[in-house]
């Protein structure tokens, strides 16, 4: 009962955005009460939107994203046309009730950057080669954020494409590791990205060992930057466990309901 | 195909060849930069400035300083931004226009070792907090493309911010008030970028447009003076990096920075 109260009185701070005193207590527990390599209650589903080709929705923590994929479909405009390989178009987009202030729809530099670093995360797990001169698009919009807003966009962006059919090598997964307090974590909330010390993405497809998208704010040493990035590959490894079922769970539905 | 395609393909075979038996297309060693030529206050109007040329790869970069109100989450620090122009004279392939992903994506990774190294201690540019805070732009201009644009751009601004003149003031009724005479801009750390390119299963440093057009993919490592890493960013290309060369590639960078900030950094 004591905990419970206690938690409650914590996500309160975390709602009204004050900057806490401590990130972790003394017993090691984060601000949402998750140990140090814990990574917050992940939701994944396949096939969401009707008009899209592919489409994945993720919750991640407070994080609510939507991806819906179209194509291969002929490149538009022409000029964008890669003679022998699809382009992969990503746009990364939050809704403007996604944040406590509310963010203008117009693409601020941070959506531009984080638009190609997705689209170079993508890329190398998909057979671009088979489809030449036409265009993939990948929308991702982030419905609520509350830290790692692009790991997660990565990871349903990935399960959009295999939902839409597309040749890949490998599904992507992405997860964040960090430290705050002096602490190395994983999975980053947005209080921890801001307080906290350093933030480090990464999207990894487990099948070829290949990190696909790599950054770093903050300060860290180089074995701290070394612990990181092994904390967030665990965290992809787990999520790439949940990423296949809920891929596969979509065509458990489809058996079942053709049995009835 | 187009003819630029297969020129960029001709040119694939032969770079990755040559790298397969430890050889560069200019003769260099796989983790050696171009000459680098620095020249510091170039442009007088401007309160700091600094052109950095690797090889013929050629970014000026200007600091003005100017005054506006502070973000209300840091009332008293500071502002910094930083714009990139890929201006059109420096490439075929810059057009004119507003920046695109490239130019934004060098002005974050450039702005991002700045502010995460804390290198401008910004809370001494604050004038009255909450209200009047100097402004520092940095602009990075880029004059020729010929290849690693990231880490000269991130020498130049560098070397820009050690050349800049901050004009003594005081404060009178919360306002400004000029005073002769100049101090230097209050500098605490002076971050290094260093950019790998992989091509095949080589890593190397400071890729001419030649190496950077065939490139998997590169990752940009920003260091501060202590060794320790504030930014990092892979882009470049639809190619991965194994762990394993991520980690090899932290030990080079440990090194080249040194070497780089003593060409940046001279006292």
């Amino acid at each position: 009962m004591k905990a419970t109260k206690k938690k409650t009185k914590k996500e309160k701070e975390n709602m009204t955005n004050k900057k806490p005193e401590k990130l972790i207590d003394k017993k090691g527990i984060r601000l949402d009460g998750r140990k140090l390599d814990e990574l917050r209650p992940v939701k994944m589903e396949v096939g969401v939107l009707p008009n899209a080709d592919g489409s994945a929705y993720l919750e991640q923590g407070k994080n609510k994203i939507l991806v819906g994929v179209y194509g291969p479909k002929e490149a538009h405009p022409r000029h964008i046309a890669q003679q022998d390989r699809a382009v992969i178009q990503c746009r990364y987009h939050m809704a403007p009730f996604s944040v406590d202030e509310r963010k203008s729809p117009a693409p601020s530099r941070r959506d531009v950057e984080l638009s190609k670093v997705i689209r170079e995360a993508l890329e190398p797990a998909v057979f671009l080669e088979y489809y030449p001169k036409t265009s993939i698009q990948v929308y991702i919009e982030i419905l609520q954020a509350d830290g790692g807003t692009r790991c997660a966009g990565i990871t349903a962006a990935a399960l959009a494409l295999a939902d839409a059919g597309i040749p890949m090598r490998d599904l992507v997964v992405a997860c964040a590791a960090g430290k705050a307090d002096g602490k190395m974590i994983v999975d980053l909330m947005d209080t921890e990205d801001k307080v906290g010390e350093a933030d480090v993405p990464v999207a990894f497809m487990p099948n070829l060992n290949a990190i696909t998208l790599l950054q770093m704010d903050g300060n860290l040493s180089v074995d701290e930057f070394e612990t990181a990035v092994n904390m967030a590959l665990d965290g992809c490894n787990q999520l790439y466990a949940l990423q296949k079922e809920a891929l596969k769970s979509k065509y458990v539905a489809v058996e079942e309901a053709e049995e009835k | 195909m187009t003819s630029q395609e297969i020129v960029v393909h001709i040119k694939k075979k032969r770079i990755t060849e040559l790298l397969a038996s430890g050889k560069r297309v200019d003769g260099r060693g796989l983790t050696d930069y171009r000459e680098i030529r620095l020249e510091e206050g170039v442009i007088e109007r401007a309160e700091g400035s600094a052109r950095v040329r690797l090889g013929k790869t050629d970014v000026l970069v200007g600091v003005k300083i100017g005054t506006g109100t502070p973000f209300s989450d840091v009332p008293d620090k500071g502002v910094l931004t930083v714009n990139a122009e890929l201006v059109p004279l420096a490439s075929p392939s810059f057009e004119p226009g507003p920046p695109g992903e490239n130019a934004v994506e060098l002005a974050r990774v450039v702005d991002r070792g700045i502010r995460e190294s804390k290198a401008i201690d910004l809370e001494k540019l604050c004038v009255v907090p909450g209200k009047l805070v100097f402004v520092i732009f940095i602009d990075l201009y880029v004059l020729n493309h010929d290849g690693n644009l990231i880490d000269a751009s991130a020498m130049a601004a560098l070397a820009a911010l050690i050349n800049t003149k901050m004009f003594k003031y005081e404060v009178e009724d919360g306002e400004i008030v000029k005073k002769p005479g100049y101090t230097p801009l209050p500098l605490i750390d002076y971050p290094i970028a260093v950019t790998f390119a992989k091509i095949g299963n080589k890593l190397i440093l400071d890729t001419g447009l030649d190496e950077e057009q065939v490139m998997d993919c590169r990752l940009t490592m920003t260091l501060d003076k202590d060794g320790n890493i504030c930014a990092i960013q892979k882009g470049g290309g639809s190619g991965y990096f194994t762990k394993e060369e991520i980690l090899e590639a932290t030990k080079i960078v440990l090194k080249k920075t040194e070497e780089l900030r003593k060409i940046v950094v001279k006292s």
